[in-house]
């Protein structure tokens, strides 16, 4: 594998650590519920996918790298449906988020 | 046509999976392919809304430009919770939508929970209600380039 390829793996695989230790230190650090999915978003998203892109750059032209897409793509897919589930339960069991502006209100029957 | 194309994809997924390429291990594939596809036909499952395969050449463009949106508001999301006073300001909004099927609603509310700060809580007629990290992230959804791309991407049918 050529040196360059390597570097940018690598390169690839600590920014995608960097991103999801971002996304653990928002989650402790936001004040609520909803405010705190927003911050794992970091890591579903950056986290993952740039830890799957470094590793696919590892991988090269083989059969690995097409299963690390297929990863990708699950994740892709998957990740907003929990996310949207997660929310829509907080907000079903009477959970209040703290809002700073609330324009919600208007068109609600 | 779904039927045939469902086969095809299900089929060659167990190949890429597989990697191993014998005449007994090609022939299992085929063969689980084929069962599965009959069982989803009998479940009524296999039409345009389980096997959407008339977007997938439009995800050419459609995935590049998402993952451009989703780096971008990561990179957002990121700054706030580097900032040490934690610049929040979280909104609750009603987002109008302009997608005609039930696909194109979907694309659209997974699109806006995938781009970190904002997430799609409640699906509606006509409008998803958006929880968003910052009054600038609600404002540049209710701009409305999300949807016009995600109607573009549905198509007309």
């Amino acid at each position: 594998m050529s040196v360059f390829v390597d570097a940018v793996s690598w390169a690839c695989l600590i920014a995608g650590g960097v991103f999801c230790v971002i996304g653990a230190v928002g989650l402790i650090r936001m004040p609520e519920f909803f405010t705190r999915i927003h911050a794992a978003g970091v890591t579903d998203t950056l986290g993952a996918g740039l830890i799957l892109l470094g590793l696919m750059l590892q991988a090269g032209f083989t059969l690995v790298a097409v299963k690390l897409a297929m990863i990708g793509v699950l994740i892709l897919f998957t990740s907003p449906t929990a996310t949207h589930a997660l929310a829509k339960a907080g907000l079903a069991r009477g959970l209040k988020p703290l809002l700073a502006e609330d324009r919600s209100k208007p068109s609600n029957p | 046509m779904y039927t045939l194309s469902s086969i095809l994809v299900l089929f060659v997924f167990w190949l890429l999976l597989s990697g191993n390429f014998t005449a007994f291990l090609i022939a299992a594939g085929a063969g689980s392919a084929i069962g599965v596809v009959l069982l989803a036909r009998r479940m009524e499952v296999v039409d345009h809304e389980g096997h959407p395969i008339h977007l997938s050449w439009r995800l050419v463009t459609y995935w590049p430009w998402l993952f451009k949106e989703i780096a971008k508001s990561a990179w957002g999301v990121t700054k706030i919770i580097l900032n040490p006073r934690l610049p929040i300001s979280p909104t609750l909004v009603r987002v109008p939508t302009s997608q005609k099927s039930t696909v194109g609603v979907v694309t659209y509310a997974n699109c806006i929970t995938l781009t970190p700060g904002t997430i799609s809580v409640e699906v509606k007629e006509g409008e998803i209600l958006v929880h968003a990290l910052t009054r600038e992230s609600a404002d540049g959804l209710l701009e409305g380039e999300m949807d016009r791309r995600v109607t573009r991407f549905e198509g007309r049918r």
